[in-house]
C-alpha cells in the first residue's frame, strides 16, 4: 500500500488535491482513499489530508503517519512541526517554491516546483494543488496524466478545464518524468 | 462499475434514487455535503422532490414528520447538536410510529465544541424508538440507505442510518452505486396506512392518558422487537438484486475459532482487521460487528458470542458517571448463555481521535497485560495530560 500526506493550508484545495489524486488512482483501476484531517476549518491553517493506494480494498481508515511521499502546498509549511513527521527513509518530499529545484542531500529526496506560478499564469489563481498533482504523478509515474484531466474533467468544464489541462501540461515538463518510479514500486504498489 | 466518491456524495446519490418526496433539513458540520448534494440534485432536476431549506434541526424534523404523515416519502439528515436539537421530535416520530429515514453523520456533542467523530450523538437518542443501524463502511452506507426506507416502510418506524463523520462521509473510495431500477424494484411507491387524509378526517398525536400510555409504549417496544426480522430480509433482498450484504442484525468476521471477540459499531472495524493481520504474534480475534443496535439484537448477539472467554465491548461514546453504553447492554444480554465471555468495555476515538492500527495491541493488552482490567476505561485517554485532581 502506498500512503501520501499532503500539506496546505486551508483555502488552498488541499482536500481537493488528495480527492483527486485517489480517483485518479481509482480511474486507473486501482483501490484508492482519500480523506482530510480537518483543522478549524479556516483559511490559512495548516491543514493535511491523506491519499492511500493499493492493489486490493483499503479496510483501514487511520489517519496516515508514516507516508511515503509528501506534497507540500506552501514552503513555509516545511518548517512547521510536524509536517515531515513519520516520513519513511528513503521517502520522497515535493513542495511548492519559486524556481524547480531538487535537494538530494539529506535521506529524503525533496524537488521543489513552481507550482503557484504555473497555477497563476495557467488558470489566473495561486491554487498550487493541480501543478502539484500533475508533478508527482510524472515523478512517480504511478498513473498517466490522463488520468488526472480525467479526475478534473468530473469538476470542470469547457474553458476552465482547458487551462487547467495547459497547467497540468506546463507543470509535468518542470520535472524528470519517472524519477521517484522506484521509490513507488518499492511497496509494492 | 465502481465510482470515485466521496461518502457525502454517494449517500445523496442513493437518497435520491430512492425518490424521496420531500427532503427537509439544516446542514451542520458534517453532514453538511449529504444534503447540500440533494439540494443540487433538486436544483439541477434530476429529483423530483420538494427540498425545504428550514431555520433548525427542530423545523426541520417537524416537516419530515408532517411529509411522512400526508403520506410522503420523507428523508432528513443531521449531526451533533442538530440531533439534540432535534430530540423532542425525534420521539414524537418514533412515538407516533412514523415511517421516515434519517442519516446521521455521526460526531461527537458539546461542550467543549468539537466537530469531529465519535458516536455520542445518535446514542443520546438510544431510547427514543427508532430503528438504528451502524454502517461500518460508505458501501454498507449506501446499501443501508436504500435498505432503511424498505425496513422503515414496513415496520412503520423510522430508521436513523449512523455513518462515521469525516471517517466516512468525507472519505473518497470507489464505491458502486445501484441502478434507478434496481432500487425501484426494491422500493415500490409508498402509501402510509395511518396517513392524514382530508377525505377521512382523523388526529394524529392526541393526549393518550394513563389508561392506555402503557399499551402504547408496550406496542412500540414489541414494532421494534419485530423489526429484527424485517432488518435481516431487507439486507438479505438486497442482496439479492445487488449481490452486497451488510450483515443483517450483526456480522461475525475475523477468526471464527478466536477465544477473544471484539464488538464494534461503525467504522473501526477495518482497521482492527488490518492491525490483526499485520502481526501474527497478537493473539486473534472474532470480531462481532454490531450494525443493528436498536432493535438490540440479543438472541444472535449470544450466538455470536459462542465459544469466547473474553468479548471488548468497543464504544465510541461513554455515560460519564456509569461507563459505557453498549458494554452493559451487551453484559445483560450475555447473562443467559452457560458460559458467557468475560465482557471488558472501552471507549475510543472520542471527538476525532484518530484510531490508529496501535488501537489493537492496547485492547489486547488491556485484557491479557496482566493487570486487572478496569470495568471501563477510556482507553486512548492519557491522564498525565491532566492535573493530578482530574486523572
Amino acid at each position: 500500500m502506498l500512503e501520501i500526506r499532503i500539506h496546505g493550508r486551508g483555502g488552498q484545495g488541499n482536500v481537493v488535491a488528495a480527492y483527486l489524486l485517489a480517483a485518479a488512482a481509482i480511474d486507473g483501476g486501482r483501490y484508492a482513499q482519500a480523506f482530510p484531517a480537518f483543522g478549524a476549518e479556516r483559511r490559512g491553517a495548516p491543514v493535511a489530508a491523506f491519499v492511500r493506494i493499493d492493489e486490493q480494498p483499503i479496510r483501514r481508515r487511520c489517519q496516515v503517519r508514516e507516508p511515503l511521499f509528501l506534497i507540500v502546498q506552501d514552503p513555509a509549511l516545511m518548517e512547521v512541526p510536524g509536517t515531515l513527521s513519520g516520513l519513511q527513509t528513503g521517502g520522497t518530499v515535493l513542495v511548492d517554491g519559486t524556481e524547480a529545484g531538487i535537494d538530494d542531500s539529506g535521506e529524503n529526496e525533496i524537488i521543489t516546483m513552481p507550482a503557484t506560478r504555473l497555477a497563476m499564469e495557467h488558470i489566473g489563481r495561486p491554487v498550487p494543488n493541480t501543478a502539484l498533482l500533475a508533478a508527482f504523478i510524472t515523478l512517480t509515474g504511478l498513473m498517466p496524466l490522463s488520468g488526472l484531466i480525467d479526475a478534473l474533467a468530473e469538476r470542470f468544464k469547457g474553458p476552465v478545464l482547458e487551462k487547467n489541462r495547459s497547467l497540468v501540461e506546463a507543470a509535468a515538463e518542470t520535472v524528470e518524468a519517472g524519477r521517484w518510479r522506484e521509490v513507488a514500486h518499492g511497496v509494492g504498489a | 462499475m465502481a465510482l470515485a466518491l466521496e461518502g457525502s456524495q454517494a449517500l445523496a446519490r442513493t437518497v435520491a434514487l430512492c425518490r424521496p418526496q420531500v427532503v427537509a433539513a439544516y446542514p451542520i458540520t458534517p453532514q453538511t455535503h449529504i444534503v447540500e448534494g440533494i439540494a443540487k440534485l433538486v436544483a439541477d432536476g434530476k429529483l423530483a422532490c420538494e427540498m425545504v431549506s428550514v431555520e433548525s434541526e427542530h423545523s426541520a424534523a417537524s416537516v419530515a414528520l408532517g411529509a411522512a404523515v400526508a403520506g410522503s416519502r420523507a428523508y432528513t439528515a443531521s449531526a451533533s447538536q442538530g440531533i439534540l436539537l432535534m430530540a423532542e421530535v425525534l420521539y414524537d416520530i418514533a412515538g407516533l410510529r412514523i415511517p421516515l429515514v434519517m442519516t446521521c453523520a455521526n460526531r461527537a456533542l458539546s461542550g467543549p465544541l468539537n466537530i469531529w467523530n465519535d458516536q455520542q450523538d445518535s446514542m443520546s437518542m438510544r431510547d427514543s424508538g427508532w430503528i438504528q443501524l451502524y454502517c461500518a463502511t460508505n458501501q454498507e452506507a449506501v446499501d443501508t440507505t436504500v435498505q432503511a426506507f424498505r425496513i422503515a416502510e414496513r415496520c412503520e418506524l423510522p430508521v436513523m442510518v449512523c455513518v462515521d463523520g469525516f471517517t466516512l462521509t468525507h472519505t473518497l473510495e470507489p464505491l458502486e452505486l445501484p441502478s434507478a431500477e434496481q432500487v425501484d424494484g426494491f422500493l415500490p411507491a409508498y402509501n402510509f396506512r395511518h396517513g392524514l387524509d382530508p377525505a377521512d378526517p382523523r388526529s394524529l398525536g392526541t393526549l393518550v392518558g394513563p389508561e392506555h400510555f402503557s399499551e402504547v409504549r408496550h406496542a412500540h417496544h414489541q414494532a421494534l422487537m419485530r423489526a429484527q426480522a424485517e432488518i435481516e430480509q431487507a439486507d438479505a433482498d438486497w442482496a439479492e438484486v445487488v449481490g452486497r450484504h451488510c450483515g443483517g442484525l450483526l456480522e461475525v468476521r475475523g477468526d471464527p475459532d478466536a477465544r477473544l471477540g471484539i464488538l464494534t459499531l461503525g467504522s473501526v472495524l477495518g482497521t482492527l482487521e488490518d492491525a490483526m493481520d499485520e502481526d501474527p504474534d497478537l493473539p486473534r480475534a472474532r470480531f462481532i460487528k454490531l450494525r443493528s443496535y436498536r432493535p438490540f439484537p440479543a438472541e444472535a448477539l449470544r450466538k455470536a458470542c459462542e465459544g469466547l472467554d473474553h468479548l471488548i465491548v468497543l464504544e465510541r461514546a461513554l455515560s460519564p458517571g456509569a461507563g459505557g453504553i453498549v458494554g452493559p447492554e451487551v453484559q445483560t444480554a450475555l447473562v443467559e448463555m452457560a458460559e458467557p465471555p468475560r465482557v471488558h468495555n472501552y471507549a475510543a476515538g472520542l471527538g476525532g481521535r484518530d484510531l490508529a492500527l496501535d488501537l489493537y495491541g492496547r485492547l489486547v493488552q488491556a485484557v491479557f497485560g496482566g493487570e486487572r482490567p478496569r470495568e471501563f476505561a477510556i482507553i486512548d485517554a492519557d491522564p498525565r495530560m491532566l492535573p493530578e485532581s482530574d486523572r
